[in-house]
């Protein structure tokens, strides 16, 4: 039950406002669980990076010994740079393509809506769908690669590193666009009509109204939508399981993918817990950005409390 | 405003407001009626059909829709029609095989498994989310705004980043290699996205309904069910089949927290699958359309209800 005073109007029954509204009590099954499943392994894992554990018994206690291990370890070094080319890369062509597709998409055409159906599929697909999917396309022996060798040489794009990092690239950009894509259409769709039609009357053409228009007014957008391929970049490495596995070698092993292996392939579940920390870290700081940038905090409706 | 009519491949995004003539797809009626038009001050660039556009969308249609053929034809085809002919030619033999081996290969299973995941997860999102989506828009406490703030923070925490500890809890508590375990932490991760949403449409009841609703003295209980309820069940069916994809593509949880054929989902058989049997494109590609049908079903009948949803995740 909120204590707010009522608000300064004073129409017969305002005062019973407060009436019917729901206690702390309402939120608390979901904060626990959440508390339980999602922000207590946050914490966890910071305590875990201090600790050895194999996955059996229980972890022991082994001060930063994890932690030196780590600064001393090239591969990690170089993962963290492939892992920053990666999202950078990732960056770069996803937020042009989403974007011109988004607004492309706002438009009211019908044969906008139905290529938009189509292109959304993707989306749908879960990533080791796409993975293993994509791994077949581009096969050596039976894939496109195969059938195209004059476009793709001897065909084996996972044999180095250049390579395999253009195919996750690619791959990401293939996946991921339909979501970015649909968060610049919302966007789009809000740009008051009145905006375009002052320019036009001012002279502006397509490319003069996209500039001074739907740039600027997409901005919000536009963070929050790199800040969430930033930290989905760092993260996520199901595609480099399936798709590359690492390799070769280790020259598509990005941070993500290596903490796995610490874990799950080495049961250095302590070693791959600092892995995981420099991980969250960074996530957690590029959250707050984001919150603070997009101010989500503040989203209240303007209807709430007239 | 421009004359010519081959614009740069930047000039696709007129923006949202272009005239239906201006598609992707020019029409041949659009240019003829275009033309004395452009030239009137107001109707400029909305009018001249987007050539830029159409080129670019038709490249982008190609990176989609290939593998996607691939996919399908691949997937009817015997394994010897198939590396003869090569993933892009039309095919040449036809056979069912393939879906027949998956369910052999144990996918029955396996769907099955998913199900129970995604049924489970759902239920948990549907009895967690709506209470606190009104909390959050009726009680302005500051208990409140701290839970929702730590959704919010929530929500861009990604799962791969605590998949250490996770294991650790799950199997201290005994759920490793169960389904249960599974759920758990899925339908956790579902939670910030869900309550986002749906306190989203539950912010656009107007405040004279839950007057009218206190005049007549209701409980909060009451108002939930005769009020909130009802009138956010578009926000509903979002995160009913929101939480239903994320569950049903779920990997990560799985491929750490169980090992067993019994416990395997379909994503997981399929990365196993390939690592197996990668040589059987056919085989394999039969078996990622199988995963795929029910999302295909659901896409088909509740597209609305998730891309309204997937577009809030973006901001307002």
């Amino acid at each position: 039950m909120t204590t707010r005073a009522p608000q300064g109007r004073t129409r017969p029954g305002a005062a019973d406002l407060q009436v019917g509204r729901p206690g702390v009590v309402w939120a608390l099954p979901a904060a626990l669980f959440f508390g339980l499943f999602a922000l207590l392994p946050m914490v966890l894992v910071l305590v875990l990076s201090f600790t050895q554990w194999s996955g059996l018994g229980s972890p022991e206690f082994v001060g930063t010994e994890n932690w030196s291990r780590l600064l001393d370890d090239p591969v990690m070094l170089k993962s963290i740079g492939l892992s920053l080319v990666l999202t950078a890369l990732g960056v770069v062509t996803q937020t042009p393509v989403a974007m011109l597709l988004g607004v492309w998409a706002a438009g009211h055409q019908w044969n906008r809506a139905v290529l938009s159906a189509i292109f959304f599929v993707p989306l749908l697909l879960s990533a080791a769908a796409v993975s293993v999917l994509w791994r077949a396309v581009l096969d050596p022996n039976f894939g496109v690669p195969a059938q195209m060798e004059w476009l793709f040489g001897d065909g084996n794009l996972f044999g180095n590193q250049s390579t395999a990092i253009a195919v996750l690239v690619f791959v990401s950009l293939w996946q991921f666009t339909p979501l970015h894509a649909l968060i610049y259409q919302g966007a789009a769709k809000a740009v008051p009509p009145m905006l375009y039609e002052a320019a036009e009357i001012d002279g502006a053409g397509r490319v003069r109204s996209f500039f001074a228009i739907t740039l600027p007014q997409l901005r919000n957008t536009m963070i929050t939508s790199v800040i969430l391929m930033v930290v989905g970049g760092l993260t996520t490495f199901d595609t480099v399981l399936i798709l590359t596995n690492g390799g070769p070698g280790t020259d598509t092993t990005i941070t993500a993918f290596y903490m796995y292996q610490k874990a799950f392939r080495g049961f250095d579940f302590g070693l791959a817990s600092a892995i995981a920390v420099v991980l969250v870290v960074a996530a957690t700081a590029i959250s707050l950005v984001m919150v603070r940038l997009s101010g989500y905090d503040k989203m209240r409706s303007e209807l709430e409390g007239v | 405003m421009s004359n010519d009519l081959s614009v740069t491949p930047t000039e696709q995004v007129s923006g949202p407001t272009t005239s239906p003539t201006s598609g992707g797809a020019p029409r041949p009626g659009a240019t003829s009626a275009g033309v004395p038009l452009r030239r009137r001050a107001g109707r400029g660039s909305r009018n001249r059909p987007n050539w830029g556009a159409g080129v670019a969308v038709t490249i982008w249609l190609l990176i989609v829709a290939i593998p996607l053929y691939v996919l399908v034809t691949a997937s009817f085809q015997t394994q010897a029609g198939y590396a003869a002919g090569g993933p892009l030619s039309l095919p040449t033999t036809f056979t069912l095989d393939n879906f027949t081996n998956a369910f052999d290969q144990g996918f029955g299973r396996y769907f099955l498994n998913t199900l129970v995941v995604t049924v489970a997860v759902v239920g948990i999102v549907v009895l967690l989310v709506p209470p606190l989506s009104y909390a959050i828009v009726r009680n302005r406490s500051r208990a409140t705004t701290g839970i929702f703030r730590m959704f919010l923070l929530g929500l861009a925490v990604p799962a791969s980043a605590v998949i250490v500890p996770i294991f650790y809890v799950i199997s201290v508590v005994g759920l490793y290699d169960n389904l249960i375990g599974v759920i758990l932490p899925t339908a956790a991760f579902c939670l910030p996205i869900c309550t986002i949403i749906l306190s989203g449409s539950m912010r656009d009841i107007t405040n004279e309904l839950y007057e009218a609703m206190a005049l007549d003295g209701a409980s909060p209980k009451r108002v939930f069910l005769q009020l909130v309820l009802p009138l956010s069940k578009g926000g509903v069916a979002t995160i009913v089949v929101y939480s239903a994809l994320q569950a049903w593509n779920g990997f990560l949880f799985p491929l750490i927290l169980t090992q067993s054929e019994s416990t395997k989902v379909i994503t997981l058989g399929l990365f196993n699958f390939q690592t197996q049997y990668g040589v059987n494109i056919p085989g394999l590609l039969a078996a990622v359309v199988m995963s795929m049908i029910p999302i295909l079903l659901v896409y088909l009948f509740a597209r609305r209800a998730l891309v309204q949803g997937l577009m809030g995740v973006g901001g307002k």
